[in-house]
């Protein structure tokens, strides 16, 4: 049974291609004010699972449910309170910043759009690109569109797909200071991916390290590196992507 | 079915057609190139057979719907495409959008476009070559519905085309008007062809809108029998270039190229 203050909670997700598992048996949950790490390699399986989480890509097995609805039986429903921001899915560059904003904004049912937008608009420092292309943008700034897209619907599952992987330290800094001050003022879960270590310690309350497509380790990225023997978040990261195996046990 | 869906699909398209004169302009240009062309021609040819059928109404008028049934297609199709050269497919699926909230959206999109079309050409046709639009008036509307229903029924299913090959497939989307032409008998009688051409054109319901166009100029009853078989022709077609749009769509989602469509990942 799912925790109950669970917003996400995935059971037994598998994805195969012909004879490859690109992920297996993965089983996890995502609570209320909760950031939580999907760490791992390169191929590891964690951008299978957002697509999965996201609805574009069908699982092989397993259950994901959003809120307690079921992704499979009810793929409307459930996405009307998840949203994204990915690094390599940044909204269309030849509309401008409010237009995409006001055609997402509808697709996801935003109530009281126009005022919505505003909110974001403010809340991300893009008043000044409201009426720019979103191709003109600096990586940054198309970062911060992209997350004011996924805040429009004030989502209560956000998944975020390496959101800081194109930006300087500082942008990255303001960045996780915005997503940290949203989680702990909304009531929404929120699953990060990033290889950034120093970020996932600052930011997550909870990490889950995939290894080809198994999920290996759980837990606080503040003490899970000392229950490992390792020195830093980022040793136990490397270990496990050299030496899955020695994690023996993948967790249920 | 949620209206407001299918009205962000369309805005969209409205946005870019609205800040574009890049694509703005060829949803009139060609046509009116079109019309320009085969006016002249059907001057001419009236010119120099003066007893001999209205060239103006058959070739003029035949080249004046065989172009608003392209646009219809292309509409339906470009609107598709504006997605894929984004490679917007990942941000609006992982909405609550559904398949059928979006093939509405673009068709939605085809019909504005194609209406600025239709309404040029006529214009174009009847102020400089004196095309007797108003003299058919309301005959004239089961011809361009029965094309209107094909080419969206065309246009869904090249889109499902290039959904399943990949965005270099596009080069085959535009000349599928051209390929089916021959067979349509846009410019002469389905008599003409040879059986096996002719057995291809009864499936083909513009075949019956242009063999009913130059039956209604040479005098002869109102079409409203074959016209209304095309018409039924034309929805089933739409119908089933819907199911095959949604089955490539699944298969996308299964395989996992929706999620990773773009043109380095799949041409």
């Amino acid at each position: 049974m799912p925790h109950a203050s669970a917003i996400l909670a995935v059971r037994d997700l598998g994805k195969r291609y012909g004879t490859t598992r690109a992920v297996d048996g993965v089983s996890f949950e995502v609570r209320r004010n909760e950031i939580v790490g999907l760490l791992g390699p390169n191929g590891a399986g964690k951008t299978t699972t957002i697509n999965m989480i996201l609805g574009v890509l069908a699982p092989s097995a397993g259950e994901i449910r959003i809120e307690g609805v079921d992704l499979a039986r009810e793929r409307e429903r459930a996405l009307a309170s998840t949203n994204f921001a990915a690094v390599y899915a940044p909204l269309p560059g030849n509309l401008t910043v409010q237009q995409n904003l006001r055609c997402f904004g509808l697709l996801y049912g935003v109530r009281d759009l126009a005022a919505r937008i505003e909110e974001v608009l403010a809340e991300f420092d893009l008043m000044r690109f409201r009426h720019t292309r979103c191709g003109l943008l600096s990586s940054g700034e198309q970062t911060r569109v992209a997350l004011a897209k996924a805040m429009l619907n004030r989502p209560r599952l956000l998944l975020l797909d390496e959101p800081t992987a194109s930006l300087d330290p500082s942008a990255a800094q303001h960045i996780r200071h915005a997503i940290r001050a949203i989680a702990s003022r909304d009531t929404l879960g929120i699953l990060w991916t990033s290889h950034n270590m120093y970020e996932v310690e600052a930011v997550c309350d909870r990490v889950l390290f995939l290894s080809q497509g198994r999920l290996l380790l759980e837990g606080d990225p503040k003490t899970l590196p000392r229950e490992h023997g390792a020195p830093s978040l980022e040793a136990l990261f490397i270990r496990v992507a050299r030496e899955p195996l020695t994690f023996a046990e993948p967790m249920a | 079915m949620n209206p407001r869906h299918v009205a962000a699909i369309a805005l969209r398209q409205y946005y870019l057609l609205r800040s574009s004169p890049t694509r703005l302009v060829p949803l009139f240009a060609w046509v009116a190139i079109d019309i320009v062309l085969w006016g002249f021609i059907a001057r001419y040819l009236d010119r120099i057979a003066p007893h001999g059928p209205d060239f103006l109404l058959t070739l003029l008028g035949a080249a004046l719907l065989w172009d608003f049934f392209t646009r219809i297609m292309h509409g339906v199709t470009t609107a598709f495409l504006e997605d894929v050269w984004s490679r917007n497919f990942l941000n609006l699926f992982a909405t609550p959008l559904s398949v059928s909230e979006y093939v509405l959206g673009l068709v939605l999109t085809s019909i504005a476009t194609s209406l600025v079309g239709l309404a040029v050409m006529l214009a174009l046709a009847s102020l400089a070559f004196g095309f007797p639009f108003l003299a058919y008036g309301a005959q004239f509307v089961p011809f361009v519905v029965v094309l209107f229903l094909f080419g969206i029924a065309l246009g869904i299913l090249a889109s499902a085309m290039v959904l399943r090959l990949g965005p270099a497939s596009e080069w085959l989307v535009w000349p599928i008007p051209a390929l089916l032409s021959p067979f349509a008998s846009v410019f002469y009688p389905l008599a003409v062809l040879p059986a096996w051409m002719q057995a291809i054109a009864r499936a083909l319901p513009p075949s019956y809108v242009f063999e009913g166009l130059r039956a209604l100029v040479a005098g002869k009853p109102f079409p409203l029998r074959e016209l209304a078989w095309a018409a039924g022709l034309a929805a089933a077609q739409i119908v089933l270039a819907y199911a095959c749009f949604v089955a490539v769509f699944r298969a996308t989602v299964r395989s996992g190229l929706l999620a990773r469509y773009s043109a380095e990942s799949t041409a």
